[in-house]
């Protein structure tokens, strides 16, 4: 059963004079536990159907079901709620909340789901020991390296129960030690717990890892391979 | 935890921040000061005029106010008496019998105010027995003592022991002269009342007009002035046949300044409590733009719009809750040292005094004013903090979260 379930996607741009069309009927299907890379040059697409997939972005056409709720037409605060319990984001730039130390930042999306303090708690702990972060979690992200600062993220993606992970150029920023450190903690908790993975990438050491890849061109899918 | 957010958001910025506590600190204490500067100075120009004469209350002969004739007096001064001693609120009084009439030296006349006193009875109500600033304030041997303001002695080029000629008409419209000589100069803060008003005794008054006592006017102290509206009320039932007037009702004209001062006021509040927003408004949204790629990613995580909007508004809360007090207490305590030492304004003296003012001003302030600016500085600041929330809102979360 897919978990993910994209049909015939169309996105157009009207910002400018000329309409751009940067998704045009994209099909895809991906199912829980999947290790997915989207890859492709610049302006191919695949961030905006990351985008359309995180629903941060809306399609023109076409429809999106996630775990088999049609989110095509969702409004902007439902998409925000569906946001928070259904999916979580890795960025490439972190993006943690520079004020509150790494176990506050996993806390956070916690506390917007309103758990309790003791379970937030208790969590995050193990989340941050899972990624190799236990004598961390009173460290603020700037007294933090990149690749732990992502670490970080992994863990505060993880810490709602998403359904699927997805993950925006996620090693774009790291070294070789701390990107394969990275990739290590995806993949095993990919395997360990069939977390779903979507990424979009250009870096070739994702997509080695990466047990399924698809390529965008132009806002269509030009390859999809299962390995 | 948002809370908590909001507060660590405003030290992540700390001279910025410092920056906006301060010109809220400003703001406030300005407004305050202000304020205490104009309230203290209508007090003092009102308590000056009340104390050099106007009294709380005066009572007259009906028609005595319509063309000021001294024939106009009050008959009955016994139950006048009677009525004004069974009221508590009342101080104390003192009768006065006024002609206008021209003092006369051997440089000059000038039209004045004679006014009639019992100097006893007047020490306990008016206080220009405590303005002499030279002479003194009439002795009980001597006859035909004057008393006059340090102006009109300058204008008359008279000094203490001089003699003087005093010209009024009587209660029978016949013209009187008479020869005083100047026992006391004294100087109020009103530079115009010191050129307008000699104080005579009312019996060599009475003595050279040739009428037995009579009093044109009385003018009642009271112990609060907060009494006089209702001491009013009830001297004008009691009092049926007089004319009974609160000061304001005799001289509009210091209730009117009190209304021009503020609404300068007001529009000088208004002019801070503005700029206060603006620094607010700019502040705010500089702080909101250059966050945009982590509201962006709350926003994208799944961080509400209420919740973001919360988070901004607690931040702007959390400065001006800080800045408000430390606004409040500064303006309190140079308030306070003000009202004690007074702010010395001699450089423009001349100018105060003839406001009747003096030249030294007694800052005051109504405490309930200090809760009425902290409540408009807090809400100013919540209403400025709207506009950078709502930018915060309607910003792309998908974009902001790639800006560099």
């Amino acid at each position: 059963m897919s978990l993910i379930q994209v049909t015939n996607v169309h996105r157009v741009y009207n910002e400018t004079d000329i309409p751009v069309s940067a998704l045009k009927g994209v099909n895809l299907s991906i199912k829980e536990g999947e290790f997915t890379a989207i890859v492709g040059p610049s302006g191919s697409g695949k961030t905006t159907l990351l985008n359309i997939i995180g629903g941060l972005d809306s399609a023109t056409d076409g429809s999106l079901e996630v775990a088999e709720k049609n989110i095509t037409h969702l409004g902007t605060n439902e998409l925000i709620d569906f946001r928070l319990n259904n999916i979580g984001f890795v960025f490439q730039a972190y993006n943690l909340i520079p004020v509150l130390t790494a176990k506050e930042n996993v806390e956070f999306i916690m506390l917007l789901q309103g758990w309790e303090k003791n379970k937030r708690e208790q969590r995050a702990m193990q989340l941050l020991e899972e990624v190799g972060l236990k004598e961390k979690v009173n460290s603020k992200p700037a007294q933090l390296s990149g690749g732990q600062q992502q670490r970080v993220a992994v863990a505060r993606a993880l810490a709602s129960h998403p359904k699927f992970v997805l993950a925006d150029e996620p090693t774009a920023n790291l070294d070789s030690a701390s990107t394969n450190n990275l990739l290590d903690i995806m993949v095993e908790l990919n395997q360990r717990e069939q977390i779903t993975f979507v990424f979009s990438t250009h870096d070739q050491r994702v997509i080695d890892r990466a047990r399924r890849v698809i390529t965008l061109e132009d806002g269509q899918i030009k390859s999809d391979i299962h390995k | 935890m948002i809370q908590k957010i909001a507060w660590k958001n405003i030290w992540r910025n700390k001279l910025r921040s410092i920056i906006l506590i301060t010109s809220i600190a400003l703001g406030i204490w300005a407004g305050l000061f202000m304020m205490s500067m104009t309230t203290g100075l209508n007090t003092q120009r009102i308590g000056n005029a009340i104390n050099s004469g106007l009294g709380h209350i005066q009572i007259h002969h009906p028609e005595y106010t319509k063309e000021y004739n001294p024939k106009y007096f009050i008959k009955d001064t016994a139950s006048l008496r009677q009525t004004l001693s069974q009221l508590p609120a009342i101080k104390s009084w003192s009768y006065h019998n006024n002609f206008t009439g021209m003092i006369a030296s051997p440089t000059g006349g000038y039209g004045v105010a004679l006014i009639g006193i019992n100097p006893l009875t007047e020490k306990n109500t008016t206080s220009i027995h405590t303005k002499i600033i030279s002479g003194t304030y009439f002795t009980s041997d001597k006859k035909n003592q004057i008393v006059i303001g340090e102006k009109l002695a300058r204008k008359l080029k008279v000094e203490l022991n001089n003699k003087i000629v005093v010209t009024f008409q009587d209660t029978a419209n016949n013209i009187i002269s008479g020869a005083f000589r100047v026992t006391g100069i004294y100087k109020t803060a009103s530079s115009s009342f010191d050129e307008s008003i000699a104080f005579l005794n009312k019996k060599d008054l009475e003595k050279l007009a040739g009428t037995s006592s009579i009093v044109n006017e009385v003018i009642v102290f009271l112990d609060d002035v907060t009494d006089v509206a209702p001491t009013k009320n009830k001297l004008s039932t009691s009092l049926p046949m007089l004319q009974v007037r609160s000061w304001d009702d005799v001289s509009p004209e210091l209730g009117y300044a009190n209304e021009l001062m503020s609404i300068a006021l007001s529009v000088f509040i208004l002019i801070i409590i503005l700029a206060m927003a603006f620094g607010i408004i700019n502040t705010m949204l500089m702080a909101v733009l250059e966050r945009k790629r982590e509201l962006g990613m709350l926003i994208s995580v799944g961080m509400n719009k209420r919740k973001v909007f919360s988070m901004i508004l607690n931040e702007t809360l959390y400065i001006s809750l800080i800045g408000g007090p430390i606004g409040i207490i500064g303006a309190w305590a140079t308030i306070n040292h003000f009202g004690k030492v007074g702010i010395n304004l001699s450089s423009m003296g001349k100018g105060l005094d003839s406001l009747g003012i003096g030249s030294i001003i007694y800052t005051k302030l109504d405490s309930q004013m200090y809760l009425t600016i902290t409540i408009v500085v807090v809400l100013t600041a919540l209403l400025a903090s709207i506009y950078p929330s709502l930018r915060a809102l309607r910003m792309n979360a998908a974009e902001a979260v790639r800006q560099n």
